[in-house]
C-alpha cells in the first residue's frame, strides 16, 4: 500500500522541474509545428508559446504557458507568468484559429499573470477578460488540458474551453497556494494548508464537476516517463477534438454556454426584501 | 478644480442607509483621504464626496439612489451561497463568515440586481456590496450578474453594472473562478444584440472583476480616485522590492494608460448615464434594434 498524496505533495509534483512542458508537448506530439511570435502590438512573450502544428494529421492552433528549466530560462520566461502581450498573442492564435477553422489546444501551466507594474500598465486584466471574452464565442473547437499549474485568472486566460482535462498529479485554484495562503491568512508560509483547504487536486475538479476528465501519470509523477505522459494525454486531446468537430458550430457554442452557465454552488432562499431594517432569519 | 468645493446640486438622492444612522457615534463622518469630519446629513446631501473631492464608498442599498424614483426593482433576490469546500481552517470558517456578513448587510451575498431606469431609460443593474466580504465575486454574485445580462438580453435594455470589489471569493475556490467565464458568456450574448453594458468602477475593483466583465464593458466609467488593478499594490511592491508611485493603479492612471473611456464625479454621474444610454437606444427616429448574430 502506498501513501496517497497529499494536495501539498501534488502542488510539488505539478512544479517539478522536470516535468513536461508545453514545448516537450509539441515535440512529442506534432508532425509538423511552426512556433508563432508576437502580439503584433507590443512584444513577443516567451511565457506563452503559440503555435500552428500537426498531430494525427490534423492542423491545430497549440497555446502553451511555458516555464524554464534552469535560472536562465526561467527568467526568459519569466518562471511561466505571462505579461498582457502574452495573452495577446494568444488572442491572436484565437483569432486565427476561428478564421481558418482549425481546433485550438489549450496546455495550462502557470503559477499565475504576470504581477508587475508594466503588466498594470499594460491591463493585465482587461488582457485576461478579452481572451474570456473570446474563448466564450470562439466558432472553432478548443480543449485544455493542465499540465502543471494551473493558477487562477492567468490560467484561465487560455482555458475557457469545451473540454477541460487535467493530468493526475496537476492542481488548479483560484490563486496559487501561496497566494492564497497570503490574501486568506496573510501567511503565504501556511501554503499547504491552502492546498488541502482549497480543494485544488484534479480529484477534487472533477468531483465538483469542473474537469471533464483526469489523465493518469507513472508513479511519482509524469516526469518519470514523460514520453508515455504525453502520448496518453495526446490520445485524450485528440479523441475529445474528433467528437467536438463533429458538432455543428451553433450547437457547440451552446454547450459551451452551458457547460459554464451551470457552475457555482447556490441555493434559495426566501427572498430577501430590503437590508433595510433588522436581520432576516437566515436559516 | 473650484467646482469641487462647491455644494453640488442635487444630482441624486442617496437610498436609506444599510445600518442605522443617526446614532450619535457616526453623526459627523471623518473623511478617510483629508481627515475632516463632515455632518453626516451634509454629507448625504453631497453624495458622499467630502469636500476634498474625495468619494467615500456607498452600499449597494445607497447606490439605488442613482435611479429613477421608485423605478429600482430588485430580482434574484433569492439567491444565496452555499460552503461548497467545507471551508474551515483555524484562522477562518466560511460557513460562519457568512452568517456574521449577512447579519450585519442583511444580504445573502455581495450582490443587489435588478431593473430600474435612468431618465425614463429601462436597464437591467447589478450593485455590489463590498461590506460583504469585501464584495469578493462566488458563485452567488457570479450568477446574479449572468441573470441580470440574460433578462438584459430578453428584455433588449442595456446593463449597468456598479462595483467595487477585491476579486475572487478565495472561500469558494476553483468555483468562485469559473464565475470569470460565467459571466463573459451571458455578455457575449448580450452583445449580438447591440445593447452596450456600460462598467461603472467605484473604488475599488480588483482581480476577478477586473479580468472578466468589468473591464470588457463596452463604456467604463471610473469614479475620480477608484484604485483599479488585477494584482494587488502588496503583492507588486513584493514582487518588484520598491514602493510603487502614490497614483498607480487609479483611475486617473487608468485613464492615462487607456483602460478606461472617463472619470465622472458622482454628481454628474447620473446624467452621463442617462445621456449615454440615450445614444444607444435611440439611434435613429425608427429606434429599432440591431438584428441578432450580425
Amino acid at each position: 500500500m502506498k501513501t496517497p498524496l497529499s494536495a501539498w505533495d501534488k502542488v510539488q509534483i505539478s512544479r517539478h522541474v522536470q516535468r513536461p512542458r508545453t514545448l516537450d508537448y509539441i515535440r512529442v506530439l506534432c508532425e509538423d509545428y511552426f512556433e508563432f511570435h508576437g502580439d503584433r502590438r507590443f512584444a513577443d512573450d516567451a511565457a506563452i508559446v503559440a503555435g500552428v502544428g500537426r498531430i494525427d494529421g490534423q492542423s491545430v492552433v497549440i497555446i502553451g504557458h511555458q516555464k524554464g528549466r534552469d535560472t536562465r530560462e526561467n527568467m526568459r520566461r519569466n518562471f511561466g507568468m505571462p505579461k498582457p502581450e502574452g495573452y495577446r498573442k494568444a488572442m491572436r492564435l484565437f483569432h486565427h484559429a476561428e478564421k481558418f477553422a482549425l481546433p485550438v489546444i489549450c496546455l495550462i501551466d502557470t503559477p499565475g499573470a504576470d504581477p508587475s507594474m508594466e503588466s498594470e500598465s499594460r491591463g493585465q486584466g482587461n488582457a485576461i477578460a478579452e481572451n474570456i471574452l473570446i474563448m466564450a464565442q470562439l466558432r472553432t473547437p478548443i480543449v485544455s488540458l493542465v499540465i502543471g499549474e494551473g493558477g487562477s485568472g492567468g490560467a484561465l486566460a487560455i482555458g475557457v474551453t469545451d473540454r477541460i482535462l487535467m493530468l493526475e498529479h496537476s492542481v488548479y485554484s483560484v490563486a496559487a497556494p501561496e497566494a492564497s495562503a497570503a490574501i486568506l491568512w496573510r501567511d503565504s508560509s501556511k501554503a499547504p494548508d491552502a492546498a488541502k483547504t482549497m480543494r485544488i487536486t484534479a480529484q477534487d475538479l472533477k468531483d465538483m464537476n469542473i474537469i471533464d476528465a483526469i489523465i493518469p501519470e507513472p508513479e511519482g509523477g509524469a516526469h518519470n516517463d514523460a514520453d508515455a505522459t504525453i502520448r496518453r494525454a495526446g490520445v485524450a486531446i485528440m479523441h475529445n477534438i474528433d467528437a467536438l468537430n463533429a458538432l455543428p458550430t451553433s450547437v457547440l457554442l451552446d454547450q459551451r454556454y452551458q457547460k459554464y452557465r451551470v457552475m457555482g454552488a447556490i441555493k434559495t432562499m426566501p427572498t430577501n426584501q430590503s437590508s433595510n431594517g433588522e436581520p432576516l432569519s437566515f436559516l | 478644480m473650484k467646482e469641487l468645493f462647491r455644494r453640488a446640486p442635487k444630482a441624486f438622492t442617496p437610498g436609506e442607509q444599510t445600518r442605522d444612522q443617526g446614532t450619535p457615534d457616526n453623526m459627523w463622518v471623518k473623511c478617510p483621504s483629508c481627515g475632516d469630519l463632515t455632518y453626516h446629513k451634509q454629507l448625504r446631501d453631497n453624495l458622499k464626496v467630502c469636500k476634498c473631492g474625495h468619494h467615500m464608498r456607498l452600499s449597494a442599498v445607497e447606490w439605488q439612489g442613482l435611479f429613477d424614483s421608485e423605478s429600482f426593482t430588485e430580482e434574484d433576490g433569492d439567491i444565496a451561497p452555499l460552503d461548497p469546500l467545507n471551508f474551515v481552517s483555524p484562522k477562518d470558517n466560511y460557513a460562519q463568515k457568512l452568517r456574521d456578513s449577512q447579519l450585519q448587510t442583511g444580504l445573502y451575498d455581495a450582490m443587489i440586481s435588478g431593473y430600474a431606469s435612468i431618465m425614463g431609460q429601462a436597464l437591467q443593474v447589478t450593485i455590489t456590496e463590498f461590506d460583504f466580504i469585501g464584495g469578493s465575486m462566488g458563485s452567488v454574485f457570479g450568477e446574479k450578474i449572468a441573470r441580470a445580462a440574460e433578462r438584459a438580453y430578453e428584455r433588449r435594455v442595456p446593463l449597468l453594472t456598479i462595483n467595487a470589489s477585491g476579486g475572487a471569493r478565495m472561500h469558494e475556490g476553483v468555483l468562485a473562478l469559473m464565475q470569470l467565464p460565467k459571466v463573459n458568456l451571458t455578455l457575449a450574448r448580450l452583445g449580438t444584440i447591440g445593447m452596450p453594458h456600460i462598467s461603472l468602477m467605484t473604488d475599488p475593483c480588483y482581480g476577478g472583476v477586473l479580468a472578466s466583465y468589468a473591464s470588457v464593458a463596452d463604456i467604463i466609467i471610473a469614479e475620480p480616485g477608484a484604485r483599479i488593478g488585477f494584482a494587488g499594490r502588496r503583492v507588486i511592491e513584493q514582487t518588484i522590492r520598491q514602493k510603487l508611485p502614490a497614483n498607480f493603479q487609479s483611475a486617473e492612471f487608468m485613464l492615462e494608460h487607456g483602460m478606461i473611456d472617463m472619470v465622472v464625479p458622482r454628481n454628474d454621474l447620473r446624467s452621463t448615464l442617462g445621456r449615454l444610454f440615450k445614444l444607444y437606444t435611440m439611434r435613429d427616429a425608427d429606434a429599432s434594434p440591431l438584428p441578432a448574430d450580425v
